[in-house]
């Protein structure tokens, strides 16, 4: 996949992303692990950016609420951002698919690039950004909609040419590891299943539309152990096909599911007021074992925050 | 101070018997109480006082002429006792109103809840609920001496609305329940979880898909609500229908260019010439407001149960 222009809308609407077969494997992940040293992340693989921050700053009216970010997101990895809390983390994952827009006051400064276009250039359409840069939130959040039509409903909207519904709902519920245990109530309410079942939903959901990248906001934070490792699981595997960044407060779990971690942290300066800030991005192993920084390291081994 | 008294003075001052009497406490809760009771009590009064003469009413007329006969002349030399032309014409007027009021309010309400900024909301909303506040006499006047004479004149046929007619009653009642329903569905829309419309957006919907695919089903009880409790409201509305509806009663009219009486405009009438108490034409005034009363009851019935529904909706 290279050029992706944002403000067209490319033809080859079906196009069906193809799994390679060789990256499938997946190293032991101690799941279990809650307490014990964090396991250092699985090795990144060989990589290309398809998205950059650079000098990223985020303002909430006069506020700056994080401050001058930059780094990559290297294509089909996973890229976890921890840090205590008004770090300004998830300010930054809402950045990357513009949902900040929804928020009045809410300016981005700096760039982001996707496939190196600026993602806030003015011919850029926020819905065609959204239709590559699927987003999964911290607290499931299923329509009031059948299981079925909760699948359905991005390709209805984003009028994606399908040629058949059915197999479409049911791959993006196999792919969401969820099919076996709705396939016979796929009329039901989607908020008839458990937490852990409405965040698979969520996720069957965002893949159904076919997006480059996913960004989960938190979103094993509403959810049990169980639960947890099932969506620690699944994106795993979607890491195969697509490229995710996840925010999490649960350092454990960046460690074991990502490829590289970013380390934020909140500033405050000589007014008083609080920005996030990017301390350290690199890949998880060297982060959670070798960080170069002393707040990183403090924070890792939970003398701060 | 010996060590006797003072363990006796802790345990005092742990007590946690009753110390003061509190009377203002049982007398607030009378008057709330009484107060609660008022309406309870009203209802109740109206059922009774309608009731007695209903039954007389029943008692000469019988059940199958006044629901199936389709001529209502109770102070006509020929007297008639269906009450069918009553009913038909406010089923024409309340059709009339909602094809006006509907899309009126429910585009109001998604404006304000979707397009709005909260600054503009802030403002055209209490300017939207003020409109509910006009005297209804108001509606009926503008709609006979204002608006029907310019829709006489733009018909582009030659036989145009009457003097009276239901369509021009239909219309202004139309207007007076769109705040009714585009302040209640608004309600009911803001009180769709913000959430949902994140979903919504981070899936690539438009503005417009967000409003119609999401936010307006997860508000559906609450817009079904709206929507009867303005039919329960032109259904009792009188004196639009009075002024502009027409008093055609002696057959059942379905061409809203024709006058016609309505139930509340027939009682609205009758009342105020001179009938004497316990004729029947005098009992038959209640047992169409009996009939009005059993109506509207069950309009806001359902009504109560849908906002019920739409509480339950999402967690």
């Amino acid at each position: 996949m290279t050029y992706q222009p944002l403000h067209r809308r490319p033809k080859n609407e079906s196009e069906v992303r193809t799994v390679n077969p060789d990256t499938t494997s997946r190293p032991a992940v101690n799941i279990a692990g809650v307490g014990a040293q964090p396991v250092a992340g699985h090795q990144p693989r060989a990589a290309a950016p398809v998205m950059e921050l650079s000098g990223v700053s985020v303002y909430y009216g006069a506020y700056e609420a994080v401050r001058g970010t930059s780094m990559p997101i290297q294509e089909k990895q996973i890229t976890a951002m921890i840090g205590p809390s008004g770090c300004g983390k998830s300010t930054i994952l809402r950045s990357l698919n513009r949902m900040n827009d929804l928020i009045p006051g809410a300016r981005v400064t700096g760039s982001v690039t996707y496939h190196g276009q600026d993602l806030y250039a003015k011919d850029v359409d926020p819905i065609e950004v959204r239709r590559r840069i699927g987003m999964v939130f911290q607290k499931p959040n299923p329509f009031p909609k059948s299981i079925y039509d909760n699948v359905a409903y991005g390709p209805r909207v984003t009028g994606m040419k399908v040629a058949n519904m059915d197999d479409l709902v049911e791959k993006a519920l196999r792919d969401a590891a969820l099919w076996d245990e709705v396939k016979d109530k796929l009329k039901s309410s989607g908020l008839s299943l458990s937490g852990g079942q409405q965040q698979r939903l969520c996720i069957a959901r965002t893949i159904a539309v076919k997006p480059e990248i996913i960004l989960m906001d938190e979103p094993c934070s509403a959810l049990d152990p169980i639960a947890t490792a099932k969506i620690e699981d699944l994106m795993f595997e979607l890491s195969n096909d697509y490229t995710i960044v996840i925010v999490t407060h649960n350092m454990q779990q960046a460690a074991r599911v990502s490829h590289y971690t970013s380390f934020f942290t909140a500033e405050v300066d000589e007014k008083q007021e609080r920005h996030g800030r990017l301390v350290e991005f690199t890949n998880t192993s060297k982060l959670f074992t070798n960080p170069t920084d002393k707040r990183t390291e403090d924070y890792i081994t939970g003398r701060f925050g | 101070m010996t060590t006797s008294t003072q363990s006796a003075g802790s345990v005092a001052g742990n007590s946690l018997r009753r110390g003061r009497r509190r009377p203002i406490e049982s007398i607030v809760q009378v008057l709330l109480v009484a107060a609660a009771l008022v309406s309870i009590v009203t209802t109740v009064g109206i059922v009774i006082a309608l009731a007695d003469p209903t039954i007389e009413f029943f008692q000469q007329v019988s059940l199958v002429e006044f629901f199936t006969t389709t001529s209502w002349t109770p102070t006509f030399a020929q007297k008639a006792y269906g009450v069918l032309p009553l009913v038909s014409a406010t089923l024409v007027v309340t059709a009339i109103a909602l094809i006006i009021a509907v899309p009126i309010g429910l585009g109001s309400a998604i404006y304000l809840s979707e397009y709005a900024k909260p600054a503009t909301r802030r403002v055209l909303k209490p300017i939207i609920e003020l409109l509910a506040g006009v005297p209804t006499v108001v509606y009926g006047f503008v709609a006979l001496f204002a608006l029907n004479p310019l829709l006489q004149k733009w018909w582009p046929t030659d036989n145009g609305p009457g003097f009276q007619n239901l369509l021009i009653a239909g219309i202004a009642m139309g207007i007076m329940i769109v705040p009714t329903i585009a302040s209640i569905s608004e309600d009911s829309m803001a009180a769709v979880p913000r959430s949902l419309r994140e979903g919504a957006y981070a899936l690539a919907s438009t503005k417009m898909q967000v409003s119609t695919r999401v936010v307006v089903p997860a508000a559906i009880s609450g817009i079904v609500a709206a929507v009867v409790l303005g039919v329960s409201r032109a259904v009792g509305e009188t004196m639009i229908v009075t002024i502009a509806g027409g008093l055609t009663s002696d057959r059942v009219v379905f061409n809203p260019l024709e006058g016609a009486a309505t139930m509340t405009a027939f009682i609205a009438n009758i009342s105020s010439g001179d009938i004497p108490v316990g004729s029947l034409d005098y009992d038959s005034v209640f047992a169409v407001g009996a009939l009005l009363f059993l109506i509207t009851f069950a309009l806001n019935a359902v009504s109560i149960r849908m906002v019920r529904r739409f509480r339950e909706v999402y967690e």
